[in-house]
Formats: C-alpha cells, sequence, structure tokens
C-alpha cells in the first residue's frame, strides 16, 4: 500500500495527486498538534523574557488618554529628555519636563505673565538685584529652598568644569565671564545669600530684562548636599534629581517611560489639579503618535504634519494652532571669497524670495507665518508688540528687478556665470523639503546652479562654523522674553554669526540695546538693527514656524508659550464631559 | 614449455575496415551554458521574473526618452496629486496682494456674550490662488479666530484647521491662500470674547474654488508658449500626471523612472562590484594556499563580524556627501567594503573543491599551464555560484539603500530613488496613498523578480549553495 | 573539543578588536565632532568640553586610553547625556533588543519549520500557493512598510472592536511585544520556510524514508525521527546569521513602534555623533555577534553527530 506513494513524482504533478495519503495526513495532524505546542511555547517564553526584564515592573496597566478618576493625563515625548540637569540643559523636551518639577525665582504663567516663583518680591536696580524668597517654599524631601541653593547652582552653572553651553546667561552676572575663562574662582561670583532667604544679586553692567532672564532654566536652584551626594550622577536618573515644582519624576525608564506625580511638598499645590502626568510612550514618529491617539493613548498630539491634515479633518478631531516663537532664515556667507559677499546677488536673492509660496504651497500647515523680519510677531516693544511699533521694511518678490541686480552682480564679481551656490541644510524631511524648494525656484527664476548640502546636525554645525556654505537654512528660537534674544545675533563678535557678517553700525546698535536701561532707546536700536539686516540683506527671512496640535477637549488649561517650558500642564485640570 | 622465435611482421597486421561505434550521439551535444539556458526556459517562474527584469530596465533606461518630464519640476499648483484625469485651469490676472477689509469695531454692554457673525460672504469669486472672505463686526468681538474644512461642520461643530487668528478687531476680513485645491470647503468664523477665548457662537460658509493659474505663471512653467497668446478667461490644460505628483507637485512616473535609475544602479553595480573583489580575493586565497590563505581568510572573517547595518550607517556618514553630490558613490563604497568577504569565502571554496578534482589532475598531466586551468577549468566551473550569487544580493542591496533612505541616510535630496521615495510616501500613506504605493511596488516587484530569477538559476546552474543567500 | 573551544575564543576576542579598532577610525574620520552646540558661544567653555572627554589629546593617545578602558569593561561617559554611562544605556536598553529579537527569531524559526513542512507536504496544492504567495510578500516588501502598514492595521482593529486589544506603540508589557516580534521576524520566517520546503521536499523520497517505511515504521515515527529531524538540520545552520541579522536587525521596528532598543539608540547617537555611545554600541554589538555564532557552532556539533568540530 505504501509502496505505491512512496513513487512521490507523481504527487509533483498537481492533476495527478493522490487523494488521500495516510503519511501526510498524519504528518499534518503532527504538525498540527506541534504548531499548537510551539504556540504555548511562544507564550510561555513570552511571559518568561516579560518577567525577566524588570522592565514590567515600571510600566502601569494603560488608563488611557485621560482618567478623571486618578486626575491622569497621558501624553508621548518625540525623545528621551537629554539632559534634566539645569546648568547644563540645551534641548527643549528636557527642559519641558524640567519646568513641571522645578521652579525658578520667577515663572510665566497661564497667560505667558512674569509670575513670582520661589521669589515673593524681587528690586531690580541698574548695579544689582535683592530678591526675597518665600519661606514655604520646599524640596521634595521636605527641606526648605533657600537662598543658598540658587547661588549654588548659578555657581556651579558658570564653573568651567560643568562646562555649560548656556554659561553665557549669566554673563550679567559681576565676575561670571572670568570665572567662566577659569581666570577668577567660582566664590568670586556676584551673588550671594545674605540669610536662608535673601539673594544678593551684583551686575557687571546695567542690564533692562533681568526679571526675563531669572526665569530662565538654566537659574534653577540645586542643592548643594545633594548635587555632592550624587557624585556625578545628578540628574541620572529619577532618584538622582531633588525636585521643588509643582510635579515630580517617579518613573524615568530611560527612552521608554516618564512619570510625574504631584509634589506633596510644593508650596503652592493647592493650585495643581493634576495628580499625575504620564509618558509612557517616547517617539519621534509623528504616524505613531496620530495612531496612540486615535487609539485613545494619549491627550495630545504635538506638531501635525502636513501630510496629516486630511486625516485629521476626516477624523473631525478639534485641532489648534501656536507660535513656537523661532524664528527661519537664510545665514548667508558674507565671506570675501563667497560670491554671496556680492551685495547685488544677495539682493537679486532677497527679491526672488517669495516667503509666502513657500509657507502656503510648500511648507502647508497653518500656523506658519511668511517670515519679515529676523524679530518674530510676537515679541514685546515698550508699549506694545515690537513689531507695530516698529514695522519692518517689505519687500516684495520682484523677478525682473531680481535679475537686474544680478546681471550687476556678474559684472562686479567679473564672471559670465555665478558659481554654483552650496545651500546647507540639516537632514530632517521638513528641511529638505524647504532646500529642494529653493533650489528649483532659485534655477527657475535666476538661473542659479544650487547645490544641496544635506547634513547631520553635529556635520551641519561643523560645516556653518567652518564657513563652509554659501546660504544655510537656519531657525533661532528665543531664550528669555527681550528682542536681545534675536537683536544681538548678528554682532560681529556673536559665534552663531556663522556668515561673519560686520556692520560697524549694527554692532553699536547691539551695544546699545545691551547697555542701556531705557526702553524706547533699546527698542529704536532694535529697530535700526532690523532695517540694517534687511537693508544690508545680511539675512533673509524664511518663516516664524507654527506648530499645529490636536488636544483632547476634555483637557483644559495647558500653557502654550513661545518662551519657556512649553506646553506647560502644571496648571491644567480635566473636565469630566 | 617451449617457444618457437616468431617474428611478426607488417604483413601480420591489417587493417579493419570498419570502425564500430560503441557510443551515438542522439541529440546535437550542447554546453553546460546551453543546457543551463534550456532547463531556465522551462522554469515559467523565472522565465517571467528575466522578462520583468528586462522590462524594469527598459523602463529606467528608455523611459525618460518616451515620457519627458523633468523628475525635478516642480508644479506647486498639482502638490501630492493622485493618478488622475488631465487639469484644467483658467486664466487669471496675477496675484495682487490685498489690504483687506477695516470696520469700527463696536461696543457691546458688558456681559452680553459675544453673538455669530452676519453677512459672511466672499469678496470676490474663490478660485485657488486665493478667498477673500468678509463679514459684519460683531459687538463686543476682541478678534477672530478663522477655521477652514473639508467637510461639512454641520453635525458636530469640527471647523477643522485653524487658518488665521486674527486679533485686531477692526480687521473684518480673511485672504486664505494656503495649499488651495479646486474643491469645496467650510470657512468659519468664531469671534473671540473679551479674555480672547473663543465664543460658541459661530458662522459658517461652503466655498467653491475653482483652479486658476496666470498667464506669467504658465509662462514661466513653460506651459504655454507666451503669455500674450491667451487672455484672461481662457482655459489652458495643465501637464498631466498618470501617475499623479509627489509632496512638491513633481512628476511621479518621471521620478519612478529616474529613481529606478538610482535604485537599479546601486542594486547592480553594488553586488558587480563587491563580487569582483570577492572573486579576485578569494580565488588568489584558494590558489596562493597555505600560510597567505590562512591570513587573507582570517581578514575575511574580520570583515564579516563587523555589523553590518551599523557599520553601513557609520560608513555612509564617514565617508560624508558632499554639496550637490547625490550620496550614490559613498553608498556603493560603504557596500562593497563591508560585503566582499561573502563572495570570497564561496569562490575560495569552490576553488579548492575544483583544484582537487580528477579533470584537473589529468589536465595537469597532460601538461595545461596555470593559465589554461584557470580560464578553461576554474572560472567556467565557479561561473554558476558566482551569478546566483550576484543575483541573490541585488535584492539585499536595494533592501539596503530603502532602509538607509527610512532612517534619513539614503542618496540626498533631490535625487529621487525608490527608498528615499517610499520613505516620504510612508507619511502620507493615509492620506495620498500613491506616494507609497508606487514605489513600494517597484522595490517588491523587483526584488521578487531577483529572487525568483536567482532560484531559477540556481535550480538550471545545479548550484548546490543552500544557505549562501 | 576543549582546545577548539579555546580557539575559537581567542579569535573571537581577536575579531572583537578588530572592530572596535574599526569603528573608532571610522567614526573618527566622521567630519565634525560631537561638542558642537548651537549655544555654545564661547571657545573656553568648549576647550573646557574638550579636556573633559580627552578630544584635546593625539589621535592615538585617545585609542590607547579607549582600549585600555575598553578592556575594563568601561565605555565612558555619554556625550549627549553627560551624566549617563554607556554601560549604563547599553545595561538598560540591549535587554529590551533581546527580547524582541528572540521573540523574533523563535517565531521565524518556528513558523518557517512549520509552515515549510506544510508546503513540502502539499507541494503545488491550494495551502502550499497560499503560503509561498506570503512567503514572497514577506521577502519582497520592505520591512518599514510593513511595520508601518501593520501598526495602522492595529489601530483600525482596535477602533473596529472599539477597544484597545493590542498597543499600537509602546514597551512594557507582553502585549507590546506581539506585533513587533512578528513584524521583525517576517522576513527571515519567509526565508526559513523557503529553506525548510525545499530540504523537506529532498528527505521526503530519501532512500531511508523508504527503507523506514517498507520495514513498516508508523508513520507517525517517520514523520518525526525521518523526516522532519533530517529536514530541520540545515535550518538551523542558517539560524546563526538569522539572529545576527535580526537583532540588529531591529532599527526600523523599534523606530516604528516607539521600543526602547539599543538599534534606536544607536540611530540617535549617529546623528549626534555620540562617539562614546557609538563605539560602545558597535563593541557591544559586535561581540554578541561573534560570540553567538560561536555558540551556534559549537551547539551545532552537538545536535548532529556527522560534524567534527575542530
Amino acid at each position: 500500500m505504501a509502496e505505491q506513494q512512496t513513487n512521490g513524482i507523481t504527487a509533483d504533478s498537481p492533476g495527478a495527486a493522490p487523494a488521500r495519503d495516510p503519511l501526510s495526513s498524519v504528518a499534518i495532524r503532527q504538525i498540527a498538534l506541534l504548531a499548537i505546542a510551539a504556540t504555548v511555547g511562544f507564550v510561555l517564553l513570552m511571559a518568561a523574557l516579560s518577567w525577566a526584564s524588570d522592565l514590567t515592573s515600571s510600566s502601569t496597566t494603560s488608563v488611557g488618554a485621560i482618567d478623571v478618576e486618578t486626575g491622569t493625563i497621558t501624553l508621548s515625548l518625540t525623545q528621551e529628555p537629554p539632559q534634566l540637569d539645569s546648568t547644563r540643559l540645551t534641548d527643549s523636551v528636557s527642559g519641558m519636563i524640567l519646568g513641571h518639577v522645578m521652579e525658578g525665582l520667577l515663572r510665566y504663567d497661564i497667560n505667558n505673565q512674569l509670575a513670582p516663583g520661589v521669589a515673593e518680591r524681587w528690586d531690580i536696580r541698574t548695579d544689582g538685584a535683592t530678591f526675597w524668597l518665600r519661606e514655604e517654599a520646599r524640596w521634595s524631601d521636605g527641606e526648605p529652598v533657600t537662598a543658598h541653593d540658587f547661588v549654588f547652582a548659578w555657581q556651579t552653572a558658570v564653573d568651567p568644569a560643568t562646562a555649560s553651553q548656556y554659561a553665557f546667561i549669566f554673563y550679567v552676572f559681576k565676575n561670571a565671564e572670568a570665572i567662566n575663562r577659569g581666570e577668577l574662582p567660582r566664590e568670586t561670583l556676584g551673588a550671594r545669600a545674605v540669610g536662608d532667604l535673601e539673594l544678593e544679586i551684583e551686575f557687571e553692567r546695567p542690564v533692562a530684562y533681568f526679571d526675563k532672564l531669572v526665569a530662565f532654566q538654566t537659574y534653577y536652584p540645586i542643592r548643594e548636599d545633594f548635587y555632592l551626594s550624587r557624585d556625578g550622577r545628578y540628574a541620572a536618573d529619577a532618584v538622582d534629581l531633588l525636585y521643588n515644582g509643582p510635579f515630580e519624576i517617579t518613573v524615568w525608564v530611560h527612552g521608554a517611560h516618564v512619570r510625574l506625580e504631584k509634589n506633596e511638598h510644593y508650596w503652592n499645590r493647592d493650585e495643581i489639579s493634576l495628580n499625575v502626568i504620564d509618558f509612557p510612550y517616547i517617539t519621534a514618529d509623528g504616524n505613531a503618535a496620530l495612531n496612540l491617539y486615535r487609539d485613545g493613548q494619549i491627550a495630545v498630539v504635538n506638531g501635525l504634519g502636513a501630510e496629516s491634515l486630511d486625516q485629521v479633518l476626516a477624523e473631525r478631531w478639534p485641532v489648534r494652532r501656536y507660535s513656537d516663537g523661532s524664528v527661519w532664515f537664510f545665514q548667508i556667507n558674507h565671506r570675501e571669497e563667497h560670491p554671496t559677499s556680492n551685495y547685488n546677488l544677495r539682493k537679486a536673492l532677497q527679491l526672488v524670495n517669495d516667503p509666502g509660496e513657500l509657507v502656503y504651497k510648500v511648507i502647508q500647515i497653518p500656523g506658519y507665518t511668511p517670515g519679515e523680519s529676523l524679530f518674530p510677531t510676537w515679541l514685546n516693544g515698550q508699549n506694545g508688540l515690537f513689531r507695530q511699533e516698529y514695522p519692518a521694511p517689505t519687500v516684495t518678490p520682484n523677478v525682473a528687478l531680481a535679475r537686474e541686480h544680478l546681471e550687476q552682480a556678474k559684472r562686479e564679481l567679473g564672471v559670465d556665470e555665478i558659481p554654483p551656490i552650496v545651500l546647507l541644510a540639516d537632514d530632517t524631511p521638513g528641511a529638505s523639503k524647504q532646500a529642494e524648494y529653493y533650489q528649483n525656484r532659485l534655477m527657475q527664476t535666476l538661473g542659479l546652479d544650487i547645490r544641496i548640502d544635506k547634513q547631520i546636525f553635529r556635520q551641519r554645525l561643523a560645516k556653518a562654523e567652518a564657513g563652509e556654505f554659501d546660504l544655510a537654512l537656519y531657525g533661532w528660537g528665543p531664550d528669555f522674553d527681550d528682542p536681545l534674544t534675536f537683536g544681538d545675533l548678528f554682532a560681529s563678535w556673536n559665534l552663531n554669526n556663522h556668515g561673519e557678517y560686520a556692520n560697524a553700525d549694527l554692532d553699536a546698535q547691539v551695544r546699545i540695546a545691551q547697555e542701556s536701561t531705557d526702553q524706547a532707546t533699546r527698542m529704536a536700536a532694535f529697530g535700526r538693527i532690523q532695517e540694517i539686516l534687511i537693508e544690508d540683506v545680511a539675512i533673509i527671512p524664511n518663516y516664524e514656524r507654527g506648530v499645529l496640535y490636536i488636544q483632547d477637549p476634555r483637557l483644559r488649561g495647558v500653557g502654550r508659550r513661545v518662551v519657556g517650558p512649553d506646553p506647560d500642564y502644571s496648571r491644567a485640570h480635566i473636565v469630566a464631559d | 614449455m617451449s617457444t618457437a622465435a616468431f617474428e611478426f611482421g607488417p604483413g601480420d597486421f591489417e587493417r579493419v575496415a570498419t570502425e564500430r561505434r560503441t557510443q551515438t550521439l542522439s541529440r546535437p551535444s550542447v554546453s553546460y551554458w546551453q543546457d543551463a539556458w534550456r532547463r531556465l526556459r522551462d522554469n515559467r517562474r523565472a522565465l517571467i521574473s528575466l522578462w520583468i527584469v528586462i522590462a524594469l530596465a527598459f523602463f529606467t533606461l528608455a523611459g525618460p526618452l518616451l515620457w519627458r518630464v523633468d523628475p525635478a519640476a516642480q508644479d506647486l499648483d498639482q502638490v501630492s496629486q493622485a493618478p488622475g484625469l488631465p487639469q484644467v485651469a483658467a486664466i487669471v490676472e496675477p496675484y495682487a496682494s490685498w489690504a483687506g477689509l477695516r470696520a469700527t469695531p463696536l461696543a457691546a454692554p458688558a456681559g452680553t456674550p459675544a453673538t455669530a457673525p452676519t453677512g459672511l460672504s466672499l469678496v470676490e469669486p474663490a478660485t485657488t490662488q486665493a478667498v477673500r472672505l468678509a463679514w459684519d463686526p460683531v459687538p463686543g468681538a476682541t478678534g477672530y479666530q478663522l477655521y477652514r474644512n473639508i467637510y461639512d461642520p454641520d453635525p458636530d461643530g469640527a471647523l477643522g484647521l485653524p487658518v488665521a487668528e486674527i486679533l485686531d478687531p477692526a480687521q473684518v476680513s480673511f485672504e486664505d491662500r494656503l495649499d488651495l485645491e479646486p474643491v469645496r470647503y467650510w470657512y468659519s468664523v468664531v469671534p473671540l470674547d473679551a479674555t480672547g477665548a473663543e465664543a460658541g457662537e459661530y458662522a459658517t460658509l461652503a466655498v467653491d474654488t475653482t483652479r486658476v493659474i496666470s498667464a506669467a505663471e504658465a509662462e514661466t512653467l513653460g506651459w504655454i508658449e507666451d503669455a500674450g497668446t491667451v487672455a484672461v478667461g481662457d482655459e489652458i490644460v495643465l501637464p498631466y500626471h498618470p501617475f499623479g505628483t509627489d509632496y512638491l507637485g513633481r512628476d511621479m512616473l518621471s521620478r519612478l523612472m529616474y529613481g529606478a535609475r538610482v535604485s537599479l544602479f546601486i542594486g547592480v553595480v553594488a553586488p558587480l562590484l563587491f563580487v569582483v573583489v570577492g572573486i579576485v580575493y578569494g580565488s588568489a586565497a584558494g590558489f596562493i594556499g597555505g600560510r597567505v590563505d590562512q591570513l587573507l581568510m582570517r581578514f575575511a572573517d574580520f570583515v564579516v563580524a563587523l555589523p553590518f547595518l551599523l557599520f553601513m550607517i557609520l560608513f555612509k556618514i564617514a565617508f560624508g556627501i558632499g554639496p550637490g553630490e547625490s550620496g550614490i558613490f559613498p553608498m556603493l563604497v560603504a557596500l562593497v567594503l563591508l560585503a566582499w568577504p561573502a563572495t570570497a569565502r564561496l569562490v575560495r571554496g569552490q576553488v579548492l573543491q575544483i583544484r582537487e578534482e580528477g579533470y584537473i589532475g589529468a589536465s595537469q598531466l597532460l601538461g595545461a599551464k596555470t593559465t589554461y586551468l584557470v580560464l578553461r577549468h576554474m572560472i567556467p566551473n565557479t561561473m554558476g555560484v558566482i551569478l546566483v550569487t550576484l543575483t541573490f544580493a541585488v535584492p539585499s542591496v536595494i533592501f539596503t539603500e530603502a532602509f538607509l533612505s527610512f532612517i534619513g541616510m539614503g542618496v540626498a535630496p533631490p535625487t529621487p530613488s525608490w527608498g528615499s521615495m517610499s520613505n516620504e510616501g510612508l507619511r502620507t500613506m493615509l492620506t495620498h496613498p500613491h506616494e507609497l504605493i508606487f514605489p513600494a511596488i517597484f522595490i517588491s516587484v523587483t526584488v521578487l523578480a531577483f529572487n525568483l530569477l536567482g532560484d531559477g538559476l540556481r535550480d538550471a546552474l545545479d548550484v548546490r549553495m543552500r544557505g549562501q543567500e | 573539543m576543549f582546545r577548539y573551544t579555546v580557539k575559537r575564543l581567542i579569535q573571537g576576542v581577536i575579531t572583537v578588536w578588530f572592530i572596535a579598532t574599526a569603528t573608532f577610525i571610522a567614526m573618527h574620520s566622521v567630519p565634525g565632532d560631537p561638542l558642537s552646540g548651537e549655544r555654545l558661544t564661547n571657545e573656553e567653555i568648549r576647550a573646557n568640553l574638550e579636556a573633559r572627554y580627552g578630544l584635546d589629546r593625539p589621535l592615538f593617545e585617545q585609542y590607547l586610553i579607549y582600549m585600555g578602558n575598553m578592556t575594563r569593561g568601561d565605555f565612558g561617559i555619554s556625550f549627549t547625556q553627560q551624566n549617563r554611562r554607556v554601560n549604563d544605556i547599553i545595561r538598560e536598553h540591549f535587554p529590551v533588543s533581546a527580547t524582541l529579537g528572540i521573540l523574533a527569531v523563535v517565531f521565524a524559526a518556528l513558523g518557517g519549520i512549520l509552515w515549510g513542512a506544510l508546503t513540502a507536504l502539499f507541494r503545488n496544492r491550494l495551502p502550499d500557493v497560499v503560503i509561498m504567495f506570503l512567503v514572497i510578500l514577506g521577502i519582497s516588501v520592505p520591512s518599514f512598510v510593513v511595520a508601518g502598514l501593520s501598526q495602522l492595521g492595529l489601530t483600525s482593529l482596535n477602533a473596529l472592536f472599539g477597544v484597545s486589544i493590542l498597543p499600537v506603540a509602546g514597551w512594557g508589557t507582553l502585549l507590546h511585544m506581539i506585533v513587533p516580534s512578528l513584524v521583525l521576524g517576517l522576513g527571515t520566517m519567509a526565508f526559513l520556510t523557503r529553506l525548510m520546503r525545499s530540504s523537506m521536499l529532498e528527505i521526503i523520497n530519501a532512500d531511508f524514508v523508504r527503507t523506514a517505511r517498507s520495514k513498516g515504521l508508523p508513520p507517525t515515527r517517520i514523520f518525526l525521527k525521518h523526516q522532519l529531524r533530517n529536514a530541520i538540520l540545515p535550518v538551523i545552520t542558517v539560524l546563526g546569521p538569522a539572529i545576527a541579522a535580526i537583532t540588529t536587525g531591529g532599527f526600523v521596528v523599534e523606530l516604528v513602534f516607539a521600543i526602547p532598543g539599543l538599534g534606536r539608540y544607536f540611530v540617535q547617537a549617529v546623528q549626534q555623533l555620540d562617539y562614546t555611545v557609538i563605539m560602545g554600541t558597535t563593541v557591544f554589538y559586535g561581540a554578541f555577534l561573534v560570540f553567538m555564532v560561536i555558540l551556534v557552532d559549537l551547539v551545532y556539533g552537538f545536535i548532529d553527530p556527522r560534524v567534527r568540530l575542530e
């Protein structure tokens, strides 16, 4: 019987397949059994693995985007916070987290106005300032927050051994710059504690915007005994931090999960309504975030891309917008050996640049606005908005005029064709898209050969610093709420002036803006800087960035701001629907 | 036993008249390669795959000659267009900026809530150039928030995208230029109350936009010869995009053709290069033998041990891409540097095996020189293995390119490749699926064709190389 | 046997040294450096940072110092997270990648063997055609497309049922692991299915099977003892490289499903040019793979008595 089927060749031709084959049917039964055994084994293995990895201990069962009962909101982060040590912090994700768990002398309230934080009252003079701390401010271990904690944090930030990128933000303090250069000991910093609750600050030079500086994150306090007890691991993990803000970090699984819980020692705890802000997802993938929102797992999706807008509309989700405060523009290389050092070429570029087309047809995200100036529209001036007090000179795209300037530039440079222009861009999808748009635009209007140089973050910086570019797509976000955070960018001594633009008039205006304490004089100086930058085509503005986001309608009172931690959930509350 | 002396003479031998044929060739003799070709032809799947590969080569080499559209030309009026019929646009005057309408803000008694705006209407016919709206001032409003939707907000008040926030109560008009398409839009105006919060009431207006273009624009884009030949109100047919367009309005068909050049170029040239390196290295090791062989193979082992994708990424950034370069060359170099040892090992193994074969010994005995041995025996007998390796290497290289594009380390823009196109398409897969589907299909078909062709070749050439893929 | 093992281990150590050196050279030839930052406006601060990471020394000295530290198992401090040790990063993130990888390999091996055996038994009939079609899809669709589509499928599934059946992204519980490991193992499973199919087809009518039948062994015994067991052997040989491909190939799945694995960390580190993390990850992965391959070879020696280790 079996003999006949052993000649398996017959089974090869489909038509001649034997109808019943005891061996096959046995084998199938065996395979089915094996499959069941394998599945069971697979599940057991998974259980064992998840039990073995201590990861499970951190993850709580999913409660959905918003849990009214426990006062929990669930959100996602775009990346793991790289640095929660306030003296070394540079990125916005860490800044956002730290803004929830720490509090400086002053802070921004929900309407983005300066409000008292640890300081109860303060007095700022031309030669210094005094802050009186509130008695009830506490660290998360119950100890009081004292003036010494601020002095220690600031001394650490300017200490050359810390190598903080933001040390410059303390340069208004007496001796700060010299300490940072290693010329003076850190104890000589112009800040000292008078008793536990009084902080005395001495300025190097008069400063008109000191209250705004104090709200910056590098100014957060650090307690000396705790910092020293961590032995270089300060802020490396949840237990390596001491908190004085409305929340504290209770779980920090790197790359996976950050959980904030209400700090019961916070002096103003009655104002805090949420109990838990949970970030169990860390993903930079916009699609993943949308999928999580659609699945009811997170309450907010930040930074929608143009490509997801139609989907969002189809799902009928509520969309909101705000400006993140950053300004994006072309840095232009003004070094002599670069063709862009020629004024007429720059003028031609300026005249064909159409920020409206860029924003409306290429970026396509509502909330972005066409750029007109280095100074964004939200900046406050003397009484109202700076840009209303000092409107930017308007530039209307004019291709015919641009071509005239181009011809003039060719004559001045003594060339028949402008050599290829190098456009430096980073490797984000948005930057690539804009670079490709400009490549096409400048080819079409001026016949320029644009070479895109797309580099990863560090290499782009290295190339920008070395001046290896003609044009560079560049953005700048504010550190504090004063036009100076933008105004000194193109001073000849500023290291972020990668194109080495040098203009004596502009330098003089920057010095006035830095040193004067009279707001009218300062604003006039910024107005003049704005004019120079546009008239001399030092830069070409592209856009002011906006952010489009979806937020669960049950979540209210989330602070969105251009300066300071954003978004701010600390004063948010949940409404039951 | 006695033997008589006997002398043979020529006369004793006699020529046999006919030679007896012991064997007859009933069919014409076929060489190894002819036989392999015959077997390949009998394999239907492999044959279809072969045709697909030829078609792909035709698509990328001859395609651009037939479909003469610049893959870099941007058509910002037809961004992310799905495949469909040609579009028609009406000629209009060039865009002129609009100051908008202003009205004296009306005060309202304190405490009265803001009402829905009245008189929301179009100032002029809505086009894809601009939509201009105006409304009557709302008493007590401190500003207005404008929304736009592509669906009717009616049932549940989903107003859509916040296209503008007007913080000046005197401003009672709005101009929308954001990515306008010839569809119906629902615009909603929500007044802001004294605290700057949105009032509950709103007015909605449905607007149908028509596709327009100015004569000057059409001329710049090269769609009409001369702006003077058309008048306002005329209609022109816009360039046709049979496969739709991408996120910058570039023709997908043309980009797929040029993208194929990159993907297939890397996919075919990289394996060729590393196979050649592998052959030289492996046959040298196998032929020389002894200590040199040991040393060479130990080094190959080292290179094999490098984690492939990690080093691919590392090499990719170490070589860098200069301004205006596509980045194909660094990718090729990185691939060759990392992928040659597999072939080298294979060839060495073959050489070692063939060296011991009887016919090599026979050849040597008959006085064959080394060059003869290499040319006549070694190369033809390893060719099969090499050809199959080559075929199987193509899909994996195409995948590697796609993977690098996915993590943002692929070819530099504006050079298209299938990998970078599908990575772009992945983000828009819900709203514009064609941007993902086409490049993904091309990758899949190519990979599949080369895999099946490889299978066919392996069977046809009778190569025993299971697990070497 | 013992001598062979020792020899292989020594070779492994040398290989790891080679990997470390190659990484060091490749990394330091990357233009740019990890210390540039947008707010770094002061040359003195930069000098301080360089001194802290030893970048002010000659390259060869840096190499020697690095190798010295590495032999002591110290990979240094991360450049971007200046208070985290690379050892901690690996210790925290590798188990995630490994868990995912092990599951994917097990899934691929079991699936491949089962499907492969099935298709061989049903050669050219409907189950064979259907499975082989799926296998072909698994082989020819890029992994990031599969990952993206399966995540989308998950949300649609959850939306369909109105409750969250399987999590869309994230990590931590059993349920989080299922879909990502299936996606990660898919390519290898498809490959193993094909392999198993052809190897099973060869054995299904081999002489020893015929002998076994003619002497009247029960079909169950023939299938398990003779057919399956022999067909699996070649599959096991390729498992070593498969494990390598899967554990280091988790980037895509980790990125799409927001899984905190080492692969995703590596991609970020490269973008930030975080020297110490790049070095640490590559050397660690390299060492892991090298010793995995050695282990698989040794195990194979036990399973297949025909293979003699020397």
